[in-house]
């Protein structure tokens, strides 16, 4: 496969994002089968000797983590991929990672849970990416694609953070969004601006050793250690945001959702304008670090806040957190592979606005 | 005078937190005086494990990398595959291997992963304070096993060796003890012969030694190996169980 920068292919987001990781210098992939993820490994096992990179269908995904720790602690660009289960197996592995300070890059493909769930799209891992997911106190970043495009684009990106940052990064999408194929083009391109990676494994040649570990004995030392993390953390927090605000300039509620939950709500805007309704939306790109700051400042000026998710309300902690107490923050989600219908969020919509009349008329 | 017995350049001078009569501290040795012979010091890259060897990379003055409980041959293979030309090897002890990460050792022999081994096996979990581990003998007493090591609650003595030599893509499998100083020069054949087969690109090796915990086998250093002469080679016989020169012996 030849890929020209600026040619349009017909892919599914699985397959973009393991393409996007092979134009981003991405060349160690370590993979474990499990559906709706698959169109990944498969590709990867296409491409990789292609472009003489390295391709190992491994025996676990316990097993799969640890070798893009090792990858990424002998300082090449390093992936892997799987869906809720497996992705549970990795935590331990990113605890590790984020410990170590190693960057790779981590896709989660949602599908429906707790247990073996099913293989439908789901959004309920969100706590497990955003909160740690492993032990001890740790950030990976967390980005959110809602389209084929976004989602090649942001495994790009989840490369030079990852590298920028020296910090596992997980691209959180789900069943539909790898499912699904759109037209996409891989025009990003890698950042030539980051370091050199001189704390790698690679011989102590001409230097002193380098050690790649987590672990810190000497009574006082893992606090110290665990301080400039969260320096780290703020930094990224301060730097990394994203989202997309659509129209919340003048709208009475405001939608917050992500990922594909954002993309049925695109529709639900749409809809609403035909019914002259004023619904905007606040669509969170990064989860962590999560756009607070944003959606503070709109709490303070509609009738309220309504979270979509494909879960049973796990992003929505985060929205009341940003919101304070500023206005009300309302749930609408499906959970366990259940997807909201445009229909049912309008409908919700329709409730709030219907329940805000009825206090208007008792209070006036 | 001559000098005939000095520390090797890439063993670090300062004391370890072995306990007296540890054979940990035997086998850095000899890892580092091959290092030194072979003169890859500055090509190897070594994984330290989660066991009593935690700490392993305070005494070598080599490239190092931690890898969590059972996981250093899954490390070794992402390392090994960034840089095929330097020399990797992973240090584990039986929890480590034969316990936690059984799958990964045999998988990673399975793949024939040009990395070396070093498996130390003390029959027992010395960081946690002496539980049963995999290749505790029968009637061994331990923490979890306060009675003795029962076949019929506990399981059997678990034979890496065996197992791995049975599995293609392994090329050198030996086993072997530090008991003496013939059976310590002996050790460091069989693991320089490891290395060998790595630099060879020949595929995987590994080198199970037979190793002391005084501490939680409640002897004195000398028992222990006595110990391991008289009653841990009964289960584990010493010698080379597969071999790439002679791939018959088997
Ligand atoms: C996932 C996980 N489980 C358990 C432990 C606790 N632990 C640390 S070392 C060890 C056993 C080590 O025994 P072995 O591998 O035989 O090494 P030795 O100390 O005997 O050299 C255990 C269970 C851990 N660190 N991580
Ligand atoms: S507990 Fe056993 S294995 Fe650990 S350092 Fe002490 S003697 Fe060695
Ligand atoms: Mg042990």
């Amino acid at each position: 496969m030849s890929i020209n920068k600026n040619q349009k292919f017909l892919l599914t987001g699985n397959e973009a994002s393991a393409e996007a990781a092979i134009q981003a210098g991405c060349r160690f992939y370590y993979g474990y089968p499990i559906t709706p993820q698959n169109e990944i490994m498969t590709h990867m096992a296409l491409r990789m000797p292609e472009v003489g990179g390295t391709f190992i269908q491994v025996e676990s995904e316990l097993a799969a983590i640890y070798m893009v720790y090792g990858s990424a602690a002998a300082g090449g660009r390093t992936m892997t991929s799987s869906s809720s289960p497996g992705i549970s197996l990795k935590q331990e592995g990113i605890s590790y990672l984020a410990g170590s300070e190693l960057p790779c890059v981590i896709i989660n493909m949602q599908r429906g849970g707790p247990g073996l769930g099913d293989i439908s799209p789901a959004q309920s891992d969100y706590f497990q990416a955003v909160k740690g997911g492993g032990h001890g106190d740790y950030h990976t970043i967390v980005l959110a694609p809602s389209s084929v495009q976004e989602a090649a684009d942001l495994v790009f990106d989840a490369f030079d953070l990852a590298d920028c940052y020296r910090n596992p990064v997980m691209i959180l999408g789900d069943a539909q969004l790898g499912q699904m194929m759109e037209p996409v083009v891989f025009c990003k391109k890698q950042k030539t601006d980051l370091s050199a990676k001189t704390w790698a494994l690679t011989g102590a040649r001409g230097r002193k050793r380098n050690i790649i570990k987590s672990f810190y004995p000497v009574k006082g030392e893992l606090e110290v250690f665990n301080i400039k993390l969260q320096k780290k953390y703020h930094e990224i927090e301060a730097e990394e945001v994203r989202y997309e605000e659509i129209d919340t300039r003048n709208a009475d509620i405001v939608i917050v959702a992500y990922g594909t939950s954002a993309r049925i709500c695109r529709e639900v805007l749409k809809d609403a304008k035909k019914q002259s309704l004023k619904i905007g939306m606040i669509r969170p790109i990064t989860l962590w670090p999560f756009p607070s700051h944003c959606i503070a400042r709109v709490a303070e000026r509609v009738q309220s806040i309504l979270t979509v998710e494909m879960s049973a309300g796990q992003m929505v902690e985060d929205v009341r957190l940003a919101v304070n107490g500023k206005c009300p923050v309302h749930f609408y989600g499906r959970t366990g592979g259940g997807i909201p219908s445009p229909k049912e969020i309008l409908h919700k919509i329709n409730e709030l606005i219907q329940v805000k009349e009825k206090v208007t008329c008792v209070t006036s | 005078m001559e000098l005939t017995y000095s520390k090797p350049k890439t063993l670090i001078d300062t004391p370890t937190h072995y306990c007296p009569g540890c054979g940990h501290g035997i086998v850095h040795r000899l890892i580092a005086e091959i290092i030194d012979d072979l003169d890859i010091r500055e090509k190897t890259i070594g994984l330290a494990p989660v066991g009593c060897a935690v700490l392993a990379y305070n005494y070598l003055d080599i490239d190092m990398c931690e890898a969590a409980h059972g996981r250093p041959p899954a490390v070794a293979t992402g390392i090994k595959r960034v840089h095929p030309d330097n020399i990797v090897f992973s240090y584990q002890g039986d929890g480590d291997l034969a316990a936690i990460g059984t799958a990964e050792i045999i998988h990673t022999a399975n793949r024939g992963e040009n990395i070396t081994v070093i498996f130390v096996n003390n029959a027992v979990y010395g960081m946690t304070n002496g539980q049963m581990a995999p290749t505790t003998l029968l009637n061994q007493r331990t923490l979890t096993t306060p009675k003795g090591r029962n076949e019929k609650i506990d399981g059997y003595p678990l034979r890496m060796c065996e197992i791995l030599s049975i599995i293609d893509g392994s090329r050198f499998i030996a086993r072997t003890s530090i008991t003496s100083p013939a059976n310590i020069k002996k050790t460091k054949q069989l693991i320089q012969k490891g290395f060998q087969t790595q630099i060879e690109k020949r595929g995987f090796s590994l080198i199970e030694v037979l190793s002391t915990c005084p501490v939680y086998w409640h002897m004195t250093p000398c028992e222990s190996m006595k110990y391991i002469d008289e009653q841990m080679t009964k289960t584990f016989p010493l010698g080379v169980f597969k071999d790439w020169e002679n791939e018959n012996q088997f």
